[in-house]
């Protein structure tokens, strides 16, 4: 396939961007879309021009390393996978691919198509955790039981890899659906339930201080979630901070 | 209740909570409205009692002021945020994708409908509140259903009814559901308030669309 790549080039986090045009001729429709810009970085690099930087890492969509919005939609036109399992069987001979960062306030650009993501980490670091005894006495985690449907619930939650991708896609920039999953991850199980009321107001606390917007409820988030969270947990953390808000 | 004074989530539960107060009057508005089809008498009778009943006039009338000025109000502070949460946007945004036209214009919608709203004090609202309050004019129990019938023999006006009431049912289509989603009932009763909120958004707005076209073409 012969393709026409239009890329946001951007120096570092204090230079102005641009968008620019790279033809990229011989993709195989069995290459992944990171092999495809690997190839067109290689060229780059061939010809003594710098690479298009972008995030990757597992490269088998559990690490929510890479990003980029793709034609218009993270992780590009598939349903249900990373970038990294995005293939340009998906594209046609002749296609031009609009590539950008994941956009929000929240996750500046640090480089090209590499965005600094670590407001995730703030908010899963403000509560998304539950407080164990590791001092050699911990309670099995089994030894507690736990309703089939609520650890089922908790486990889908749970598969959300932090790739922002729910931001990159909301028309807003909300952060619900990653903010939301993290809570019910562990709202579902007893377990968690024990700090659930801070958990949830102070995670809240820190996704809107990091500047992330409302949740309209389009379910745009929930469609190009390569994990498929559901809005669902958008619902229970609602009812979590309602509730914990009533409390506190 | 402090963390409920100022987020993200409690301005989406304020925002649910005055359209959940608006959905319940605009059904009760439309149940009056349509009597004027039925029966002059019976629309007669119902727009006295709301007209002249201390506690709809005193008490109902203000909170459903105070809540059509509060969802527009928070609507604009909404999306006022929203947008400064991307202070870059996308150079291809295929929204289109993942969401349906109606969800990610409800400020567009809104915005028609606030347009109306003004029309609509302007042809009823003000009139009503100048003649009761300002100019004590003597209550006359049969006067509605005539100005009622009056105002819709201007067919720009018909026009204009019909176009709002088209993007109320839209602005509802997902608002409806929208607005259960972020007070957190969704779980359990997902599917049946989508199918109850399709209906209202369609029957409602079109019942009105109804009254108006039904009074321009029998009068």
């Amino acid at each position: 396939m012969n393709l026409t790549l239009k890329i946001w080039r951007q120096q570092d986090a204090n230079t102005k961007g641009k968008m620019v045009d790279y033809p990229i001729s011989g993709v195989d429709e069995d290459m992944s879309f990171l092999e495809m810009l690997d190839v067109l970085n290689e060229d780059l690099i061939s010809k003594g021009e710098e690479p298009v930087e972008f995030d990757h890492d597992c490269r088998e969509g559990i690490c929510g390393a890479c990003s980029l919005q793709i034609n218009g939609e993270p992780h590009g036109p598939d349903r249900g996978v990373t970038t990294c399992q995005l293939h340009m069987r998906m594209f046609n001979d002749g296609d031009t691919i609009t590539i950008e960062p994941f956009r929000a306030k929240a996750f500046p650009v640090i480089k090209d198509l590499i965005v600094d993501r670590s407001s995730f980490d703030r908010i899963q670091q403000a509560g998304g955790f539950i407080s164990v005894n590791t001092s050699g006495n911990t309670i099995d985690a089994n030894a507690i039981p736990v309703n089939k449907h609520d650890a089922d619930d908790s486990f889908a939650a749970a598969t959300c890899i932090g790739c922002g991708a729910c931001v990159a896609a909301c028309k807003n920039a909300s952060a619900m659906l990653f903010t939301s999953a993290k809570v019910s991850q562990f709202a579902l199980l007893p377990q968690g339930r024990v700090e659930a009321t801070d958990r949830v107001l102070n995670m809240v606390r820190q996704m809107d201080e990091e500047g992330f917007g409302n949740c309209s409820n389009t379910g745009a988030c929930e469609i190009e979630c390569p994990k498929g969270i559901s809005l669902e947990n958008i619902a229970r953390m609602n009812r979590e901070y309602i509730a914990a808000s009533v409390k506190k | 209740m402090s963390g409920m004074l100022n987020s993200t989530i409690a301005r989406k539960v304020a925002m649910s909570l005055s359209a959940l107060f608006l959905l319940i009057f605009l059904l009760q508005h439309f149940i009056i409205n349509f009597t004027s089809v039925i029966s002059e008498n019976t629309f007669n009778e119902l727009s006295h009692f709301m007209g002249t009943n201390v506690l709809v006039q005193f008490l109902m009338q203000p909170i459903l002021i105070f809540a059509v000025v509060f969802h527009f109000v928070m609507g604009f502070i909404l999306e006022i945020k929203n947008k400064q949460a991307r202070d870059i946007s996308y150079a291809s945004y295929k929204g289109s994708a993942n969401s349906s036209w109606v969800s990610r214009n409800m400020i567009y919608s809104g915005l028609v409908i606030l347009a109306f709203l003004v029309l609509h004090f302007i042809d009823f609202w003000f009139p009503e509140i100048n003649h009761k309050y300002i100019e004590f004019a003597p209550e006359d129990p049969t006067r509605y259903y005539h100005e009622l019938v009056e105002k819709f023999h201007n067919p720009i006006r018909v026009g204009a009814y019909v176009i709002a009431f088209v993007l109320l049912a839209l602005h509802l289509l997902h608002g409806f559901q929208s607005a259960f989603q972020s007070i957190g009932v969704s779980n359990k009763f997902n599917a049946t308030l989508k199918s109850i909120g399709k209906f209202y958004a369609i029957f409602i707005p079109l019942g009105f669309i109804f009254i108006a076209l039904f009074h321009f073409f029998n009068h």
